[in-house]
C-alpha cells in the first residue's frame, strides 16, 4: 500500500466516527471534553456553531453518530453522544454573548426563506451575519417547523424550542409568520436576491381506499396533522379506545400523546414484524414502557361503522418473508382476520412531499416523482436563484440532515449573491495540535472509563401520562453527564507517526491494549489485512500504512479499535507516535461563525 | 503517565485452549524507559505462555535485582512470583522446584544479575540442570545506576559517555555451553518471530534452559559505537533460522525447502525442524555450536537462534531420584510409612 496521506484532511475525519457519521459534522468528542470539563456553554457553542439546535438535537436528534461511535465496537454500547449534548444544553450559562452581535451591516442582499423549519432556519443563521436582509415566511404562529408541529412536548419542551428558535430570529430575521405561500411566482416578483424552499413533507399519507374510511373520516386522523392541531391546541382529546397505524416515529409519538389525551386503550398496529419498524429503538422502547402494545403482521383492511359512529378495524393477518437479497414480501397467513376496536384512528404511515404552491410553468424542473430536479452538492433548483433544503429536497429525513443542507444551501446562496462559482465550496478549517505536556502527559484525559453506558433517568408516569407537556426524559445531571462524557474516548485525537524517527523497538506493539500496530513487509491491502497482530475485518475502518523503515518493513495500524489512549505514543522513546488533536469544522456562508477553542 | 492498562481489548481475540485471553498472562504497565528491549522480552513472554496454553497458576516466576529483575511485575500477573536478593534466583528456584516441580520455573535476570554478582549461582544452576528457562535480559550496561558497562559489555564497545569499554565481554552462551546446559540460545527483543518461538521450546524443554537476550538500554546503551544498539545488532544479527517447532496439536506447515530443513526428535516426542543457512549447522552437536559461536565472534557477528540443544536430557529431579510428589501434597502416611516399612529396610541391612 502507499503511505497514508496525513496531509487529506478526509483521512482523519473518517476515524473520527461519530463526526463523520454526523450529516453537520458536529465536532462531536470536542464538545464532548468541554462538558467532561463543565465547560457546558463552550460546549453548547461548538454545537450550536455546526447543528444550530443544541437543545433540541439533544432530545430528538436520530442520532447516527451513535451507531458509528467506536466504542460500541469495543464495548457493549456507544457512548450517550445525544443526552450529552442536552447535558450542554442543560447546565449552560449565557451564550447570547458568544453568538454574532447585530446589527450587521447591510449587503443589499435580500434572501426569501420559504418555510420556518430548521432548514431555513439554519440558512437565516448563516446569512444574517454576513448582512443579508432574511425574509422568513410560514404559516404557522411561530418558528421551528415540524420541531413544533410534530414533536411533542413530552419529548421536546416548548421553552427549549422557543429559546433556540428565538436565537436565529433575534439575530434580526424578517419573521412573516401565519403566512401561506401559495405562489412562488409572487414571491419572485418580490425582487428577492434568492429563495430558500424549506417546507418540509407536509402531506401526511393515508389509507382513502380502504373500505370504510369515507363512512368514518370524523374519527380518522392524519397523524402529523393530528399531532399538529395538539400542539397549537386545536384539540385536546381523543377517543378512550385508539388505534394508531404505523411503524415510525411519528406513529411512536402519536400513541404516547394519545395516552396524555384521553386515550385509555391504545393500539399501535404494524403492517411488517416489530424488528422491521422504522422508529428509532428508543422511541419504540418508550412507547412499550408506558404500556402501548404494538401489534404485527397486521395489514388493515377495512374501517368498521356501526350506525355512523367508528367501532373499529379490521385486519389481514400476515407473515413476512424474505427472499435471497433481504427483500420483504408480506404473505397473508391464513390466520382468520382480527379485529380490533376503536373509538378514532390515527394514520402514522409516512409523508410525502408536496408542492400545490409552485406554479409548474416557471422552469422549475420537476423529476416524476414530482419531486424538485436539484443539485445534490449545491441545492440549487432549475431556476438558478431558488434552493431547496431539509425534507423538501430530497424528502423525508430528520432535523439533523436538515440543518446540515441549510448550511450547503447558505453556502450556495452566498456565493451566488456574489456571482462566484457555487461548485468550488469552500474547504474545511481544521487543525492538527500536538496534546504532548511534558513527558508521557497529555493535554486531553487518556484514561480509558471502564463505565458501562449510564441510564438517562425518565420522570414518574404518574406525572408524565397527566400532562402532555411534561417532560419523560430528565437529562443526565452534571455528575452522570461527567462519567458519561469520559466513556468518550476521544477518537479525535490522533495517533500520528513519523517514520524517521522510529527505531522499530517495537514498544508500541507490546503495549497497544487492542493490538492495532504491526510492523511488518508492505503489501497489497487485502494481503496486509491477513498479516496483522489481530484480526483486521471491519474494511470500512482504515490501515494506516508508514513509508518504508529502515529494516524495508512498513508501521500498519488498524483504525478500527484503536482506544486512542495514547499508551503507544508513550512507550515511546523518540516521539515516533504523537497524539495530536484533529479538529474538523465544516465552513459556513461568509466564513463566519468560526468558534476556535 | 499512564499507570493502568485499559481493561478493552480487541474484540475478536482469542481464548487458547485452556480459555485465557492473551490479556490474562499479562501484568502491570511497565515503569521501564520507553523503548527498552526489556518490555519486548516481557511481551514475548506473554505470547509464548499465551500460545502454550499454561495454566497461570502452575508457573512461577523468579528474579533478582536491576531493571531485568523488575520485569515480571509486567507479565504473568495471575502466576506466582518471587523477586528475590541481587544475583540469588538461581537459588530461589532451585529451593522452590525441589519442592515442587510440578510447577514451570521461569528465570529472568540481567547481566549484572548473572554476570557480575550472580555468577557463582548462575554457573551451578546449569551444572546441577534445573529444570527452569532462564532468560537473561543482557544490555551490557548498569541501567539502573545510569548506565556503566556490565561484565558483558564488549570490549571496545563505546557507551554514551564516550568512554570505550577496554575489557573481554564474558559471553553467556560460551560459559552455558561449556558448563553443559541443554539448552542453549540468543535471541533480540527486537525479533519476536526469533523470541516466542524460542521461549517457548525452552519452556517444554524438560531440564535447564537458557537464553541469552541482546536487549537494547534506549536510555544508556543505545547510541552510535555501542555493540548492543538496536541499529547494530540488527546490522550484525547473525541469524540461525529455525522453524516453529512443531506442536503437539496444531500442524504448523514449515516455510524453508525441503532440501535445507532437518528435524530433530525431542525427548517429549515432539519434533523440532531446522533449517540450515550458509553452512550445514546441527545444534544436537555441541562441536558445531562452539565452532560456529567461535566464528561469529571473530567475523563480529552477533549469532541468535538456537545454537544446542541436548535432546536427552536428564534434570536435577531424575540426577536425585527425588520424590515425584511436591512437598505440600505429601501427608502424614507418605512421610511415616510405619513401623512396618521401617522393619523392611532394616531387613535390607541383615
Amino acid at each position: 500500500m502507499k503511505p497514508t496521506n496525513i496531509d487529506d484532511p478526509e483521512y482523519f475525519h473518517k476515524v473520527v466516527d461519530c463526526q463523520y457519521a454526523c450529516p453537520a459534522h458536529t465536532p462531536v468528542p470536542e464538545y464532548i471534553r468541554l462538558i467532561a470539563a463543565e465547560r457546558y456553554s463552550d460546549a453548547y457553542m461548538v454545537n450550536w456553531e455546526s447543528n444550530v439546535f443544541p437543545g433540541v438535537l439533544g432530545r430528538t436528534c436520530d442520532r447516527p453518530c451513535e451507531p458509528a461511535c467506536r466504542r460500541g465496537r469495543v464495548d457493549e454500547e456507544p457512548v450517550a453522544i445525544c443526552r450529552l449534548k442536552r447535558v450542554a444544553a442543560d447546565n449552560k450559562g449565557d451564550v447570547r454573548s458568544q453568538m454574532p452581535q447585530g446589527p450587521f451591516p447591510a449587503n443589499g442582499k435580500k434572501i426569501a426563506l420559504i418555510g420556518g423549519g430548521p432548514a431555513s432556519l439554519t440558512v437565516a443563521r448563516d446569512l444574517v451575519p454576513l448582512g443579508y436582509e432574511v425574509h422568513l415566511y410560514c404559516e404557522q404562529k411561530s418558528g421551528g417547523g415540524m420541531m413544533r408541529s410534530q414533536i411533542p412536548s413530552f419529548r421536546l419542551p416548548e421553552s427549549v424550542l422557543n429559546e433556540e428558535v428565538d436565537y436565529v430570529l433575534d439575530l434580526g430575521v424578517h419573521t412573516h409568520f401565519n403566512t401561506y405561500v401559495s405562489s412562488l411566482r409572487d414571491i419572485r416578483s418580490k425582487g428577492y436576491d434568492a429563495i430558500f424552499v424549506g417546507t418540509g413533507a407536509p402531506r401526511g399519507k393515508d389509507l382513502s381506499m380502504l373500505p370504510g374510511r369515507d363512512e368514518a373520516r370524523d374519527h380518522i386522523h392524519i397523524g402529523i396533522e393530528w399531532l399538529a392541531s395538539i400542539a397549537f391546541e386545536h384539540t385536546n382529546k381523543i377517543g378512550e379506545k385508539v388505534i394508531v397505524l404505523g411503524g415510525g416515529n411519528t406513529a411512536m409519538d402519536c400513541c404516547r400523546t394519545s395516552l396524555r389525551v384521553g386515550g385509555k386503550s391504545v393500539n399501535v398496529v404494524v403492517r411488517s414484524p416489530i424488528k422491521d419498524m422504522k422508529a428509532s429503538p428508543w422511541e419504540i422502547e418508550d412507547a412499550i414502557h408506558e404500556g402501548i402494545p404494538i401489534h404485527e403482521n397486521l395489514v388493515p383492511k377495512a374501517f368498521i361503522s356501526e350506525n355512523g359512529k367508528l367501532r373499529g378495524m379490521t385486519f389481514e393477518k400476515v407473515k413476512a418473508i424474505y427472499d435471497e437479497n433481504g427483500k420483504r414480501s408480506l404473505l397473508p397467513s391464513g390466520e382468520p382476520e382480527v379485529f380490533i376496536e376503536a373509538d378514532d384512528v390515527l394514520i402514522a404511515i409516512g409523508q410525502e412531499n408536496s408542492f400545490p404552491w409552485i406554479e409548474r410553468d416557471l422552469g422549475l424542473e420537476f423529476d416524476k416523482w414530482e419531486m424538485p430536479v436539484l443539485d445534490p452538492v449545491t441545492f440549487q433548483s432549475s431556476l438558478s436563484n431558488v434552493f431547496f433544503g431539509g425534507d423538501s429536497a430530497f424528502g423525508p429525513k430528520n432535523v439533523i440532515t436538515a440543518v446540515a443542507h441549510g448550511h450547503q444551501a447558505a453556502i450556495s446562496i452566498d456565493l451566488y449573491c456574489n456571482d462566484q462559482s457555487l461548485k468550488e465550496r469552500p474547504s474545511p478549517y481544521t487543525n492538527l495540535v500536538s496534546q504532548k505536556m511534558g513527558i508521557h502527559e497529555w493535554i486531553y484525559d487518556n484514561t480509558i472509563a471502564n463505565d458501562d453506558r449510564f441510564k438517562v433517568p425518565h420522570a414518574d408516569q404518574s406525572i408524565t401520562l397527566k400532562d402532555r407537556k411534561k417532560e419523560v426524559e430528565l437529562g443526565f445531571d452534571s455528575n452522570t453527564g461527567f462519567k458519561e462524557a469520559q466513556r468518550c474516548l476521544n477518537c479525535d485525537v490522533q495517533t500520528v507517526f513519523v517514520e524517521d524517527r522510529c527505531i522499530e523497538c517495537d514498544a508500541c506493539v507490546d503495549i497497544c491494549p487492542t493490538s492495532c500496530i504491526t510492523f511488518t513487509q508492505n503489501g497489497e491491502e487485502t494481503d496486509l489485512r491477513t498479516r496483522l497482530s489481530a484480526p483486521s475485518n471491519n474494511l470500512s475502518q482504515d490501515l494506516y500504512v508508514s513509508d518504508t523503515l529502515k529494516t524495508s518493513r512498513v508501521m500498519v495500524k488498524d483504525e478500527d479499535v484503536c482506544l486512542h489512549c495514547g499508551l503507544c505514543a508513550e512507550r515511546c522513546p523518540t516521539t515516533a507516535w504523537d497524539m495530536q488533536q484533529f479538529l474538523y469544522q465544516v465552513t459556513k456562508a461568509g466564513n463566519t461563525c468560526q468558534i476556535i477553542t | 503517565m499512564s499507570y493502568i492498562k485499559p481493561l478493552i481489548h480487541h474484540p475478536l481475540s482469542k481464548q487458547n485452549s485452556v480459555g485465557y485471553l492473551k490479556s490474562d498472562y499479562e501484568g502491570v504497565i511497565s515503569t521501564l524507559c520507553a523503548g527498552c528491549g526489556h518490555d519486548s522480552i516481557s511481551s514475548a513472554i506473554v505470547q509464548a505462555c499465551y500460545e502454550l496454553s499454561i495454566e497461570p497458576h502452575l508457573l512461577a516466576k523468579l528474579s533478582g535485582i536491576g531493571c531485568s529483575s523488575k520485569t515480571p511485575a509486567y507479565f504473568l500477573s495471575n502466576s506466582h512470583g518471587f523477586n528475590s536478593v541481587h544475583g540469588r534466583m538461581p537459588s530461589v528456584a532451585t529451593g522452590a522446584n525441589l519442592a515442587n516441580r510440578d510447577l514451570i520455573y521461569l528465570g529472568v535476570s540481567g547481566d549484572g544479575d548473572t554476570a557480575s554478582i550472580g555468577m557463582g549461582q548462575f554457573t551451578h544452576v546449569i551444572r546441577r540442570n534445573l529444570n527452569m528457562t532462564y532468560i537473561v535480559m543482557n544490555n551490557g550496561c548498569y541501567g539502573l545506576t545510569k548506565g556503566q558497562d556490565s561484565a558483558t559489555a564488549d570490549e571496545g564497545s563505546k557507551s554514551k559517555s564516550g568512554s570505550v569499554n577496554r575489557f573481554a565481554a564474558i559471553d553467556l552462551v560460551g560459559l552455558a555451553l561449556e558448563l553443559g546446559a541443554g539448552f542453549v540460545a540468543r535471541s533480540f527483543s527486537g525479533d519476536k518471530s526469533q523470541l516466542i518461538p524460542l521461549i517457548k521450546r525452552a519452556i517444554q524443554h524438560p531440564g535447564f534452559s537458557f537464553i541469552d537476550v541482546i536487549s537494547p538500554c534506549v536510555t544508556f546503551n543505545n547510541n552510535v559505537g555501542s555493540t548492543k544498539s538496536y541499529d547494530y545488532v540488527r546490522e550484525h544479527n547473525e541469524v540461525i533460522k529455525i522453524s516453529d517447532f512443531v506442536p503437539e496439536k496444531d500442524e504448523i506447515k514449515v516455510e524453508y525447502d525441503e532440501g535445507t530443513s532437518k528435524k530433530v526428535k525431542l525427548h517429549d516426542g515432539s519434533d523440532l525442524e531446522l533449517s540450515k543457512i550458509s553452512s550445514g549447522y546441527d545444534p544436537g552437536d555441541m562441536k558445531t555450536a562452539l565452532l560456529r559461536l567461535q566464528e561469529s565472534r571473530v567475523n563480529n557477528q552477533i549469532l541468535t537462534g538456537l545454537i544446542y540443544l541436548e535432546s536427552d536430557s536428564q534434570d536435577l529431579h531424575s540426577m536425585l531420584d527425588t520424590v515425584k510428589t511436591p512437598l505440600n501434597k505429601l501427608r502424614e502416611a507418605d512421610l511415616i510409612p510405619g513401623k512396618k516399612e521401617l522393619e523392611e529396610i532394616n531387613k535390607s541391612f541383615a
